[in-house]
């Protein structure tokens, strides 16, 4: 069986510096499905992750070993995550014609007949994901962690390091504000 | 319906795809060339830089108050023991002006 990740943290602590590589294999994945759900392009998506590691071997001291390494690696690649929309506020404003066919079709079903069931996901992934790239960065980071990876508001307190009230303002106007995004792709179409 | 009721079905179907967990290529291995010659910072050496910037910043700010203190013209030249005697004495004068004015 391959070392533990507290006995490969001390040992690069120690001077070992090689044994990083252990852990970069082993948590990689995991950074990687957190940084696509904020950036879509795979050069973005790399350079998050190469910033979480440099940061993670940077900080590796301030790592106390009370919860798993994978958590407090987590909450570095989220805040990594929420500086990275900080710093591309690509918030671009779409009109209802730059959405795909499958898009639009989706759109016509939940606007005409909002009681019927999603079938097509990946048509509704599609456009939330677009939904999600207008929304201003707290707000986008708020929704992605509370609706989408359904965490409780403490958790996201703990990894943003936000208040709880915070948390909640900033889940209350995000939700406003991608319904108000949303109803304007609709209005678009049908008003 | 509920409002935000579209919005969930739309964040619900995104939750049913999960993001793709794939690394690139020998990504590990060009973590590694960065890391080149770096070494993990101390947790105490990040208590002494913190601890070494505030030391920096009262310094400047002791230094600039030092300095307005020297060189900028003072508003009120009266020293405090002026300032003591004007306020006691004013008092006084104003009874002697009183006791003046009785016929």
């Amino acid at each position: 069986m391959g070392r533990t990740d507290a006995e490969l943290i001390a040992e690069v602590l120690q001077g070992r510096t090689a044994s990083f590589e252990f852990l970069v294999e082993r948590h990689s994945p995991r950074v990687f499905a957190i940084a696509r759900r904020y950036a879509r392009r795979d050069s973005e998506v790399e350079d998050i992750a190469q910033e979480v590691w440099l940061k993670s071997f940077q900080k590796l001291a301030t790592f106390r070993g009370d919860a798993p390494f994978e958590h407090w690696l987590a909450r570095l690649t989220v805040r990594t995550c929420y500086d990275f929309l900080r710093g591309h506020k690509r918030n671009r404003e779409r009109t209802f014609s730059e959405l795909s066919e499958p898009e639009q079709d989706w759109l016509d079903r939940v606007v005409t007949n909002p009681e019927e069931a999603v079938e097509s996901a990946a048509a509704a992934r599609q456009l939330v994901e677009r939904l999600l790239e207008e929304l201003s960065p707290p707000a986008r980071l708020v929704i992605t962690l509370l609706e989408i990876e359904e965490r409780s508001v403490r958790e996201i307190s703990e990894v943003t390091g936000w208040s709880v009230p915070l948390v909640k303002v900033r889940a209350f106007r995000a939700r406003a504000e991608m319904k108000k995004r949303l109803a304007r792709l609709a209005k678009g179409k049908y008003l | 319906m509920d409002d935000f009721e579209p919005c969930r079905k739309l964040i619900a179907a995104a939750r049913a795809v999960p993001p793709e967990a794939r690394v690139p290529y020998a990504f590990e291995k060009r973590i590694m060339a960065r890391l080149e010659g770096l070494k993990p910072e101390d947790s105490w050496a990040l208590w002494g830089q913190a601890l070494w910037r505030g030391a920096v910043f009262c310094l400047t700010l002791a230094v600039l108050l030092v300095a307005g203190s020297m060189f900028l013209p003072a508003r009120n030249t009266d020293t405090l023991t002026q300032a003591v005697q004007s306020t006691v004495f004013a008092a006084v004068d104003n009874n002697t002006d009183q006791i003046g004015d009785t016929p």
